[in-house]
């Protein structure tokens, strides 16, 4: 793992410096003259050579040192800690309520192929990922927010804040789960071994849970695995909704003013947060499949 | 090809029947009912998407300064913005900066991809791994967050939510196509074609390409979907339409200010939205139904 | 001898986009206690599909019965509900499946698939049904029975599969096996063995057993007495040695003259020529006839009923007008 994120580390930062735009011009401010922009250039170390730049970055990082907000002049680590917390327990939270309601949604739409629970499923389904999901987010605030009171419009402070923002966030991916569900466990019903169940004289309700669910989910797992990796890199549209203090809202701003070490610092911390929930769902794929897991 | 025969008198009548694959796709299409209707749908649209401007009741840029936020009634179907303007013509014409956002940005991601997975699966070796990682990578972040950097590097306007919706969308088609084209590389056609000395490009396009275009066809569809949320989401932020165009999701952004008063600015164009993005998913389910022979259930 | 199963005029139909298929027509045939009974015919005869009918095993298609009577221990299993059918299933009667490579769950223990019939029709608890498992996979040959328990299907090669299937299925000693062509996917040395294997447990447990197979060679192994099928009806029903000595019907002699014998020069294999019929498109008359050389004008016309030729000998088929009746040798 550790050369993949040296060969990561060595992008990231050649990729961030390649953004076109001068940090140091936006830390000036537009009507600074050039003077003025020169030695705030220097003042940041943004005047050295590209790879005595990366060498100190890189010693830097080894002695657990972020770098400095060119923005905000504030510690990244420092910037980090503020957001981090509140966007794990976002995507905690949606991944959660995405995986119960989807997986349940989406058998109950394979058992009942074709009657009406099916249909308000995939109804359900299908409109969830139609919807925009700031036009869901602020349809919520409206109503639970501004006019019933139960939770409040923004912020992540107390748990009542992470209920909307994870509704929104996790609606979509409630809606991806049901339909891949569905037409897993559909699959599945087509195996011999399930008429094998059946043939036993097992009852459905345990033929669906027991027979058919362990072999179906498998591969509704590891989607669902992959979509927690994404969402650790904060959802840009729920946090400016939601006014969230996330990743994904620094991510952007970061970028928008060529934040060079904050830029490098989240990128570098999406990719060690993606490649462990890859190894994570890769453990956990040979741990439900047993062909995998013994190999014969 | 029916054969039915009937022995009279005299002579012997066989009737045949023609089989069209346009005719079998419509008669399918037609018992998809759902879809069917969500296609007339689309199809309405992109009526409206050429004509739209044409046919606006009011000019959706004229502010009128003495109509502001007037809730939906018979002379603005869908009410008025913070500037007096009808909310519906508004609606109508961007329907064409949606539709016609989606479709580029969707078609571009398409030809670049489908080109570059057809490269990889075909030739193999260095270039399949090249572009294989490469597309890794850009799959490993979220769709949104990829066009939302790369517009923020790129800086606001349609034109670069376009290109960034493009650039997000050649991973997947990329990894389609290659899917499609190591499975086709394998068949006895293939194999015939190249023992008569077909070139690399002629059996590419061809022969192992029209085995996929079920398969692509559906995922362009559902791609569509994808790409109006994604260009709807950038104007919200800011980062796409300019906040004067009629883009959709400009103007629920514009509207947000007026949620609890004036809902209908938000609920319109979000519903515009909605139905839309909807539309294009139950097509592409129909046409999943019909075209994709993997999917075919009982 | 006693009669354990009675299929009278069965019928079964498949419902298809509003649409109903008869594929059974009226099947009508018995099976005694410890007796090997097979079923014979090609594929789209309807034999698996009688089988499927017997155990109502009809959950995941569209099929149902639409007609007939089939009298298990004196009870007609048409009237019986769902839950009624369950507690019969693995238990009084029991199927096992062509395929072993994939009717075993990959993803569950071979042990805790063998105990599911165990636990739930005997009642056993953990420990019981686990040496009672472990005493079954011993009884079809099954080396290290206590280490095969917590293995899973895909270690195993398809004939230790198929015995696993076996054992699953004699587990709570039902009267009736059915084997819907269990050794068709193996390969011919293991075939063997699993027939060996099935006739030995046959004939030690005094089991009843229905043996599905389009394969005569199997039958003329194993089987008691022979049902032969064609186009969703039984069209000729005989003791085994006589039905491979004097077969009656037309479509019998095709399949009989139809296997290669040792020590024959031929130049081509003798076969039947023609197609099995469509289901929803049958023809008039005798579903033979189109194929048949024998066919008389009459047997385009009309249905022949069957004719009762000798004891325990019977066949559908016109060119034994003169015999029927109650010819009794």
């Amino acid at each position: 793992m550790i050369p993949i994120l040296f060969v990561v580390s060595i992008l990231i930062f050649f990729f961030t410096h390649l953004i076109p735009g001068d940090p140091a011009r936006l830390v000036a401010g537009k009507d600074a003259s050039l003077e003025e922009v020169n030695i705030i250039r220097a003042e940041l170390g943004l005047d050295k050579p590209i790879l005595e730049q990366y060498i100190t970055y890189m010693s830097n990082l080894f002695q657990g040192d972020l770098g400095t907000s060119l923005k905000t002049g504030l510690p990244v680590m420092d910037m980090f800690v503020d957001r981090f917390m509140p966007s794990i327990y976002l995507t905690l939270f949606s991944m959660v309520w995405a995986l119960i309601f989807g997986l349940l949604i989406g058998t109950f739409s394979a058992v009942f192929k074709n009657k009406w629970p099916d249909y308000l499923g995939m109804v359900t389904a299908v409109s969830g990922i139609s919807l925009p999901g700031f036009w869901l987010g602020l349809i919520l605030i409206q109503i639970f927010s501004v006019q019933l009171g139960w939770f409040p419009t923004g912020g992540a402070e107390g748990w009542k804040s992470y209920v909307l923002p994870s509704i929104t966030l996790g609606a979509g991916i409630m809606s991806m789960l049901a339909r891949f569900t569905r037409s897993s466990l559909l699959e599945t019903l087509k195996a011999d071994y399930i008429r094998t169940g059946r043939a036993k004289g097992l009852k459905e309700t345990v033929v669906i849970p027991k027979h058919a669910l362990r072999n179906s989910l498998i591969p509704v797992v590891t989607i669902a695995g992959l979509q927690f990796g994404f969402l650790l890199g904060g959802s840009v549209v729920v946090e400016t909704v939601f006014s969230f203090p996330g990743m994904g809202r620094l991510l952007i701003d970061s970028i928008s003013f060529r934040d060079y070490p904050v830029i490098q610092a989240e990128l570098l911390l999406f990719s060690i947060e993606f490649i462990l929930v890859n190894l994570f769902v890769d453990i956990l794929y040979s741990f439900l499949n047993p062909k995998i897991r013994y190999v014969a | 090809m029916e054969v039915s025969r009937e022995v009279s008198n005299s002579s012997i009548v066989i009737k045949e029947n023609k089989y069209s694959p346009t005719k079998e796709f419509w008669n399918n299409w037609k018992r998809q009912k759902t879809a069917f209707w969500a296609s007339i749908f689309i199809l309405l649209l992109i009526i409206i998407a050429i004509i739209g401007p044409y046919i606006t009741p009011y000019d959706p840029y004229e502010p009128n300064y003495n109509e502001t936020l007037q809730g939906p009634s018979k002379e603005h179907f869908a009410g008025t913005d913070e500037y007096g303007r009808d909310i519906f013509s508004r609606l109508l014409v961007g329907a064409r900066i949606s539709l016609s956002v989606s479709f580029l940005s969707v078609l571009l991601g398409a030809i670049a991809g489908t080109i570059l997975g057809l490269l990889s699966g075909y030739f193999g070796g260095w270039l399949d791994r090249l572009i294989m990682r490469s597309s890794d990578v850009m799959f490993a972040f979220p769709d949104l967050l990829l066009a939302i950097a790369i517009v923020a590097i790129l800086g606001p306007g349609l034109t670069n939510v376009v290109i960034a919706v493009s650039v997000f969308s050649i991973p997947s088609f990329a990894r389609l196509v290659r899917g499609s084209t190591l499975e086709g590389k394998e068949t006895v056609f293939v194999e015939a074609a190249k023992s008569m000395g077909a070139s690399h490009f002629r059996i590419m396009f061809k022969h192992i390409f029209p085995e996929s275009l079920g398969s692509l066809i559906v995922f362009i569809s559902m791609r569509i979907g994808t790409a109006i949320l994604a260009a709807s989401s950038l104007s919200f932020l800011g980062l796409g339409a300019s906040p004067e165009t009629p883009d959709w999701g400009a103007m629920l952004s514009l509207g947000r200010d007026y949620l609890g008063t004036s809902s209908h600015v938000v609920m319109m164009p979000g519903i515009a939205i909605f139905l839309t993005v909807l539309a294009f998913n139950l097509v592409g389910d129909g046409l999943r139904d019909v075209l994709d022979p993997k999917t075919k259930n009982e | 001898m006693e009669m354990l199963l009675q299929v009278e005029g069965l019928e079964t139909e498949f419902k298809k986009e509003k649409q109903k298929i008869k594929i059974l027509h009226g099947v009508n045939f018995h099976i005694n206690k410890g007796e090997v009974l097979g079923l014979v015919g090609e594929s789209g005869s309807g034999k698996s599909l009688t089988s499927l009918s017997i155990m109502k095993l009809f959950k995941g298609t569209t099929g149902e019965i639409s007609g007939g009577n089939i009298t298990f221990n004196g009870r007609d299993l048409t009237n019986k509900s769902e839950s009624e059918m369950r507690k019969i299933r693995g238990k009084q009667i029991a199927m096992i499946f062509q395929e072993p490579m994939t009717s075993l769950n990959p993803v569950m223990k071979i042990g805790e698939q063998l105990m599911e019939p165990i636990r739930l029709h005997l009642g056993y608890k953990e420990n019981q049904a686990k040496e009672h498992a472990i005493s079954i996979l011993q009884k079809v040959g099954i080396p290290r029975a206590e280490e095969i328990i917590y293995e899973f299907p895909h270690q195993l090669s398809g004939g230790m599969r198929q015995r696993i299937m076996i054992a699953m299925a004699i587990s709570c000693k039902p009267q009736l096996l059915i084997a819907d062509e269990p050794t068709t996917a193996l390969d011919v040395t293991i075939q063997a063995q699993i027939l060996d294997l099935m006739k030995q447990l046959q004939k030690r447990e005094n089991m009843s057993m229905l043996l599905i197979t389009h394969d005569l060679g199997v039958v003329a192994e194993m089987c008691d007495r022979v049902v032969v099928m064609y186009a969703g009806k039984v069209v000729e029903e005989a003791d085994v040695f006589d039905l491979f000595e004097s077969p009656r019907h037309p479509y019998t002699k095709g399949l009989i003259g139809s296997i290669p014998k040792l020590g024959q020069k031929r130049d081509k294999l003798d076969s039947i020529k023609g197609n099995v019929p469509d289901p929803s498109n049958l023809p008039k008359g005798c579903k033979f006839a189109p194929r048949c050389n024998d066919a008389m004008p009459i047997c385009f016309e009309e249905e022949p009923p069957v004719m009762t030729l000798e004891k325990n000998r019977s066949c559908r088929c016109w060119l034994y007008k003169e015999e029927r009746g109650d010819i009794l040798v």
